[in-house]
Order: C-alpha cells, then sequence, then structure tokens
C-alpha cells in the first residue's frame, strides 16, 4: 500500500496565464474584482442557459490565449470537461477553435485533473502548451440535477449553490509563472453517503484520502504549504475534512481554504458556499493566482473534489463515489 | 479492495456526518408554512365570497375560486415570485393549489427550450405526475373506503 501515487515534474511546466468569467452573483463575492469578465445577466445574451455556460466556457479559453501573447495556432491542446451530460459545454466550446481537445469527466475536480494531465503531457514535452479549463451554470446544474428553477421548493441547510463561472489556465514551459511541480492522483472514495443535498460530507473523506498521501508521498506536511485549497466542500465540509485529516496525524486547520466557502460574499441563502467545477475554475484562475503572482502565497497545494454521481445512480438509492485530484503549485 | 459490498461502509463515518449536519429549523420552517400558507387559503377564500357576491353557487363557484389561484400560480410562476415564496415558505405554498399550479407551471418553462412537444409538453408533468397518480390512488383509496362503511 505504499505505493506512491504521486506525479513529479521534473521540468516543472509553468502557468503562462490564466482567465476567469463569473455570474452576477459571485461577482459580489471575493472573485468579483479579480474575475476578467463578470456576467450583468446570466444568460449572457443567449438563448438558454446551456449555450450560456457553453459561451462562458469558450470565452475563458479565448481570454487565457488572448492574456499569454499567444496564437491559437500556438496552442497545442485543450483538457476541458463540465458537468452536463456527455460534457457538451466543453465539446461545443471546443468547436469555436482549432487546436485539439481532449474532454474530461471528473464532475467538479475537473479543474485539477486537467491541470494534472496537462502539466503531464507538458512535462513529458508531448505537447508545448495545453489549455485547462472548465466551468459550470447554477441554471443548466440545477435542471440536470435537482428540479427547475422556477420550483417553490425548499433546500435543505446542507445544501449548496451551483457557482456561474468558469476558469482556464495555460500551462507551457517558459522561465517564469507559477511552476506546477507535482500531483496527486485521486481515488475514487465513497463511505455510503446517499444524501444528494450533503456533497460536502460525500467529498470531504476523497479530499483527506488525496491531501495525505500528497503529504506521505512527497514527505511533507500541512506546514510546508502556505494554502490548501479544496474545491467545493463548503462549510460542512471544510470541517470534516480537517477532522479527517487530524484523524490520520496531519492537521491542516491553520492553511486550509475551500473555494466554495469563500465564494460567496454572504452564505446564508447558499447555506453551505459554492459547488460545481466552475467554483474551484473560477476561483483558483482569478484570487488565487493572481495573490500567487504577487508572491502572497508561495506553495499552494490545490485539491479540487468532485461527486461523480447522476441522477440515474442516486434515484436507484446508489451511494456517492467522489474523487479528488491534487496539484501543487510554487512560485 | 475488491470484493468489498457496498454494505460495508463506514457506519462511523455516517454517524460522525449526522453530529455534524446543520440542524433543519423545524419550528421556524412550520411557522412560515403556517402564515403564508394561510394567507393564500385567506385569499382564496376572500376570491370565494367575491364570486358568491356575483351570483355563483355549488360547482361553479369552487371553479371559479380554483381557476382564479391556478392562475394566480402560475403567473407569479412566470414572474419568477413563486420559488421565493417557496423556498421560505415551505409547505405552506406547495401543498395550496396555487403549488400544484407552480409545479406544472415551472417545468413547462424550464423545458421549453428544448421544443415545444418533446420539450415544453412532455415534460411538463415531471413534477406534477407524481402528485396527479398518488391523488387519484389515495381519492380511490379513501372512495373504497368509504364505500364499504
Amino acid at each position: 500500500m505504499n505505493k506512491s501515487n504521486t506525479v513529479f515534474f521534473k521540468n516543472a511546466p509553468r502557468i503562462l496565464s490564466s482567465a476567469a468569467v463569473c455570474g452576477s452573483k459571485e461577482s459580489e463575492g471575493i472573485i468579483g474584482s479579480y474575475a476578467d469578465i463578470t456576467l450583468a445577466d446570466d444568460m449572457f445574451g443567449e438563448s438558454t442557459y446551456e449555450k450560456a455556460e457553453c459561451k462562458m466556457l469558450s470565452s475563458a479559453i479565448s481570454l487565457v490565449i488572448e492574456k499569454s501573447g499567444l496564437k491559437e495556432e500556438n496552442i497545442d491542446v485543450l483538457l476541458s470537461g463540465d458537468l452536463l451530460n456527455q460534457i457538451i459545454s466543453a465539446s461545443f466550446a471546443a468547436r469555436d477553435f482549432t487546436f485539439p481537445f481532449l474532454g474530461l469527466y471528473s464532475a467538479c475536480s475537473t479543474m485539477s485533473e486537467s491541470i494534472l494531465l496537462g502539466a503531464a503531457l507538458v512535462d513529458g514535452g508531448y505537447v508545448k502548451t495545453a489549455v485547462c479549463a472548465t466551468g459550470s451554470h447554477f441554471a443548466s446544474a440545477e435542471r440536470q440535477y435537482r428540479y427547475p428553477l422556477e420550483l417553490g421548493c425548499t433546500r435543505p441547510p446542507q445544501a449548496q449553490w451551483t457557482v456561474t463561472g468558469a476558469g482556464g489556465l495555460l500551462l507551457g514551459r517558459s522561465d517564469k509563472g507559477i511552476r506546477v511541480t507535482c500531483g496527486t492522483m485521486g481515488r475514487v472514495c465513497d463511505f455510503g453517503v446517499t444524501d444528494v443535498n450533503n456533497m460536502g460530507a460525500a467529498m470531504a473523506p476523497a479530499a483527506a484520502d488525496t491531501i495525505i498521501r500528497h503529504f506521505r508521498d512527497t514527505q511533507t506536511g500541512p506546514e510546508d504549504f502556505d494554502l490548501i485549497l479544496t474545491g467545493d466542500l463548503g462549510a460542512l465540509g471544510s470541517r470534516i475534512v480537517k477532522d479527517l485529516t487530524w484523524e490520520k496525524g496531519f492537521d491542516i486547520s491553520n492553511n486550509h481554504v475551500d473555494c466554495g466557502e469563500i465564494i460567496y460574499k454572504v452564505i446564508e441563502s447558499e447555506f453551505q458556499g459554492g459547488s460545481g467545477a466552475g467554483c474551484s475554475a473560477t476561483v483558483l484562475n482569478s484570487y488565487i493566482l493572481t495573490k500567487m503572482n504577487a508572491g502572497l502565497y508561495k506553495r499552494v497545494l490545490f485539491a479540487a473534489t468532485g461527486a461523480l454521481l447522476s441522477t440515474v445512480s442516486s434515484g436507484q438509492g446508489e451511494s456517492i463515489p467522489c474523487i479528488s485530484h491534487a496539484v501543487r503549485l510554487e512560485v | 479492495m475488491t470484493g468489498r459490498t457496498r454494505e460495508n461502509y463506514n457506519r462511523n463515518y455516517l454517524n460522525y456526518v449526522k453530529t455534524q449536519d446543520p440542524p433543519t429549523k423545524h419550528l421556524k420552517n412550520c411557522a412560515a408554512a403556517f402564515g403564508v400558507g394561510g394567507l393564500i387559503c385567506c385569499i382564496g377564500q376572500f376570491i370565494r365570497y367575491m364570486f358568491m357576491y356575483a351570483g355563483l353557487t355549488g360547482d361553479e363557484l369552487a371553479g371559479a375560486t380554483s381557476v382564479v389561484l391556478i392562475f394566480i400560480g402560475c403567473f407569479l410562476t412566470g414572474l419568477g415570485v413563486y420559488d421565493r415564496i417557496g423556498r421560505y415558505a415551505g409547505a405552506g405554498s406547495i401543498v395550496p393549489i396555487t403549488g400544484f399550479a407552480n409545479s406544472v407551471t415551472s417545468p413547462a418553462i424550464e423545458f421549453k427550450t428544448e421544443g415545444w412537444i418533446y420539450g415544453m409538453a412532455a415534460k411538463m408533468f415531471t413534477v406534477a405526475g407524481a402528485i396527479i397518480v398518488f391523488g387519484v390512488f389515495s381519492g380511490v383509496l379513501v372512495g373504497l373506503i368509504y364505500y364499504f362503511i
């Protein structure tokens, strides 16, 4: 069981640029002044929410390329995914571009999985540049996973709010920028939580598992990181992940931050905070990377978590398998 | 790890999660449901009196009142107000007939983008279908009991 699941990137691919697009509700929070585009209207001028999600993702990808100063023909691959069935947002966004596309599905941890794979491709020299991007939209996720938007039903106190937003970054070889030094591949963890409204509790074991394995594989501890960033555990899940890691002898309570917990200004009506693939994507690509470039954080462990369920599996009474991939970002 | 049965879950973890769960505010929810539900019924009663003054009686009176309430429910759903009332009031706005109107109108609005026939019309009853099936079923059951007593 001591086999390492961590991959080390000897050539340390760097983040050349990043961009984030977020919805109006998200723009009131912490990422508002850091996001590149904030939508005044959640439809983004489109006729459906799915088209809006696709356009957000597509805009984020275009912005990433534009900000890096490279041209579209310099991009070798796009690694992307989203929450909708058959990852339509990512595939449909990819048709706007001429470079190849590798579709990923890892639910809300798509951002860290894409960085992990993108870094591996760049590090191995198989591609020169890779765009990693993902996004989600509250209305389209709500329609797919829950009830129609206008249905007058209550939200349980464990519920989270799917983030409307998209984010992306460009990985490549360079001599400046934030380095991706290693990454730990996630294992699917299922502790038997069946409540689809309690994603934080379902995903926390996966996050704890990956974070602990990362510490063991790299001979580090919580004190070696300025920030341990999880994706969308929410307030409840954050408490649980701190407990679970503490139980194994790692106290992350001082430097753990959860994107879902911090994204909204007031997490009263959103209860436990934000969720969705867009949650970690927008927070990482706007706020966190800006602060890292400014030198506030030197070493960040980014472990986004994803719940690998579908409406069919939860309808059939299956529990929620979850995954978390971690990547280490260093200035 | 293979061969691990699905029943072999981490019971301790699930029990631990239960202790961490934020409590549902039953008393507050009940009060909100009582207040808003009562208000909707009062509005219904007011509409009924209005129709009575206009000279309607019996089935006509009940029908006209329901139609007006259903219209109000649909209209508020269309304006995007009813879901906000529902989030606050819970059962208070789900149980009255306006809640039923909301459960039909909301998927109709939502799935309109998938076409008029297979989208709006076919999926209009995704939520209300269950209400209709169990409504009819319990009606039959109660009717049978009533018949034999």
